[in-house]
């Protein structure tokens, strides 16, 4: 399909990291039914070291693609480069997304950033709060 | 194997229309107004199409204008009530929620000019009353425009009665009919319907092309300026060839009505009881105001693009009420008009048979969305919610 690229439609079809971390050190769940997207994200972090990540995502072929990237670029990584993460790196690695279709890559990076705020709010890590972004300035439309 | 269930969309042309268009490209290629043989052959052509299609219609040929296809028929109609009325200082026009947007935008356009537009509520069965058109109608009301058969969600409407209101109260009566011609009974005489609208592709003919009925009397604003063809009404040197393969294809198309409507009844039925069997699943529109091809449904926990998209790769083409593709985060209007909520529209189907379908295709279409459903069900956050209990199920 024209749609999307062949990267995204193998990262749809064969979606990698689905699933759930019982017992997550982090779990970010982010969009809204309404809008059609909904992910959720699961950490397993060791030493820092993100040992291991889950998603699960309500959502269209490029949300769950969305997903599928993100996890893969994350996994094994430090903390501090799983936060680094940015959408347009999510894009890049799915050689594209069609532009209306970007907002999928903007949860990604959201849902992950999500994760791990939940992560050092568990442990009582202390964090500059500018890094993770609230709600109301992705433009997404979702709660309006 | 490749299953085509998408024939709301567009239809694959019949052998009849296919032959029919080809002496049009081949030998027959001259212009209708040119004077000589080559064009007189042409000319000849065209009127024996409207003939046809004004019979099959139960209408005067001088009453059929040839138009690129159903949008541009919706948007002539439309706005030639409009201007008609205008002159009488009437602008009031009633229509439904959920009509296509050929018709829906031309209102938005026209409520910007000053027009006052009533949108009549869809029952949640997918059915608008005639008795709502008579609560609202009134003296400056100058027209009323209900599709006939919904184009989503398949619910034919009472249009016979709507027209007989419209009669009665000398107001004019449009129906876009693009899903229900070739598929249902029309006959605009008995049915009171002033003006209709149909687009050949939607019965096996040609894209491209369609129809705008016009009762006699009503002045038609050209939408399109240039030469004299279609009485002055729709400039553009006539597509002879598209024009043949509909008048073939809608003649086809009439006389397998009452067949087809028996062998694709049973094909949907069967296909309506199997996607029941799904849990948290919901037909949409009526059951039996219901275009013998249509089937849509609502699926809990997952959203409509995704579950397209894994029905493509098992070779079934199918289509959602989702507006995800287009660009659009809100899902169909036609769902949320009948009270789907977003959570619950964004997880919708709709397959629209033909007569080409078999049971053996209805059969794995039914097995394909089971397994589609539960697999997309088994990676949603939604569904995991839905059934912890962590939230209520909307579709019970």
């Amino acid at each position: 399909m024209a749609l999307y690229s062949e990267k995204v439609m193998d990262h749809f079809r064969n979606p990698r990291n689905v699933g759930v971390i019982e017992n997550a050190d982090g779990i970010g769940e982010v969009g809204n039914a309404k809008c059609g997207d909904i992910m959720k994200i699961y950490l397993k972090i060791e030493n820092d070291i993100i040992v291991d990540v889950k998603f699960e995502t309500f959502g269209c072929g490029s949300a769950i693609a969305s997903s599928s990237m993100a996890t893969e670029l994350i996994r094994g990584k430090p903390v501090s480069e799983a936060l680094a993460l940015t959408n347009k790196a999510v894009v890049e690695a799915l050689d594209g997304l069609p532009t209306h279709k970007l907002h999928c890559s903007v949860l990604a990076e959201e849902a992950i950033k999500a994760a791990l705020k939940d992560y050092y709010d568990r442990n009582g890590i202390e964090y500059d709060h500018k890094i993770f972004p609230d709600c109301a300035s992705c433009g997404h439309g979702c709660h309006s | 194997m490749r299953i085509y269930a998408d024939n709301a969309a567009t239809t694959k042309m019949s052998k009849a229309a296919i032959k029919a268009m080809i002496p049009y490209m081949d030998e027959i290629y001259g212009n209708p107004s040119s004077l000589h043989g080559e064009g007189q052959k042409a000319n000849e052509a065209l009127t024996n199409a409207r003939e046809r299609i004004a019979k099959l219609l139960g209408c005067e040929p001088r009453e059929i204008t040839f138009t690129s296809g159903g949008s541009e028929a919706n948007n002539q109609a439309v706005i030639s009530a409009a201007r008609l009325g205008e002159r009488k200082g009437k602008k009031h026009i009633i229509s439904t929620a959920f009509e296509h947007h050929a018709v829906l935008h031309t209102l938005e356009k026209l409520a910007k000019q000053g027009f006052e537009v009533t949108l009549l509520d869809v029952h949640e069965n997918g059915l608008v009353s005639a008795e709502q058109v008579r609560e609202v109608i009134r003296e400056e009301t100058c027209l009323v425009t209900v599709m006939y058969a919904n184009n989503e969600i398949g619910t034919v409407q009472p249009i016979a009665e709507i027209g007989a209101i419209c009669r009665e109260k000398g107001v004019l009566f449009h129906t876009d009919a693009v899903q229900a011609v070739g598929h249902l009974h029309i006959n605009v005489k008995e049915q009171n319907i002033d003006m209709l609208s149909l687009s050949a592709h939607k019965f096996h003919g040609p894209k491209g092309v369609g129809v705008l009925y016009a009762k006699k009397g009503i002045a038609l604003t050209t939408l399109i300026e240039g030469g004299a063809q279609e009485r002055g009404k729709r400039a553009g040197t006539e597509n002879i060839p598209a024009i043949m393969g509909m008048a073939a294809a809608l003649e086809e198309a009439c006389a397998k009505i009452e067949e087809n409507t028996v062998k694709l009844t049973a094909l949907r039925d069967k296909l309506i009881v199997g996607l029941s069997d799904i849990p948290h699943s919901a037909l949409n529109g009526d059951y039996e105001h219901r275009l013998p091809a249509n089937v849509s449904f609502c699926f809990e926990g997952i959203e409509g693009e995704s579950l397209l998209l894994l029905l493509d790769d098992k070779g079934i083409c199918a289509s959602s009420g989702s507006a995800c593709t287009s660009g659009s985060l809100d899902p169909s209007h036609v769902l949320l008009a009948i009270g789907r909520v977003h959570d619950v529209a964004h997880g919708s189907l709709r397959l629209s048979l033909s007569e080409e379908n078999t049971e053996e295709e209805i059969e794995y279409i039914i097995k394909s969305v089971k397994e589609v459903v539960e697999y997309l069900r088994g990676i949603s956050p939604i569904w995991r919610d839905l059934i912890s209990g962590k939230k209520d199920f909307i579709i019970k």
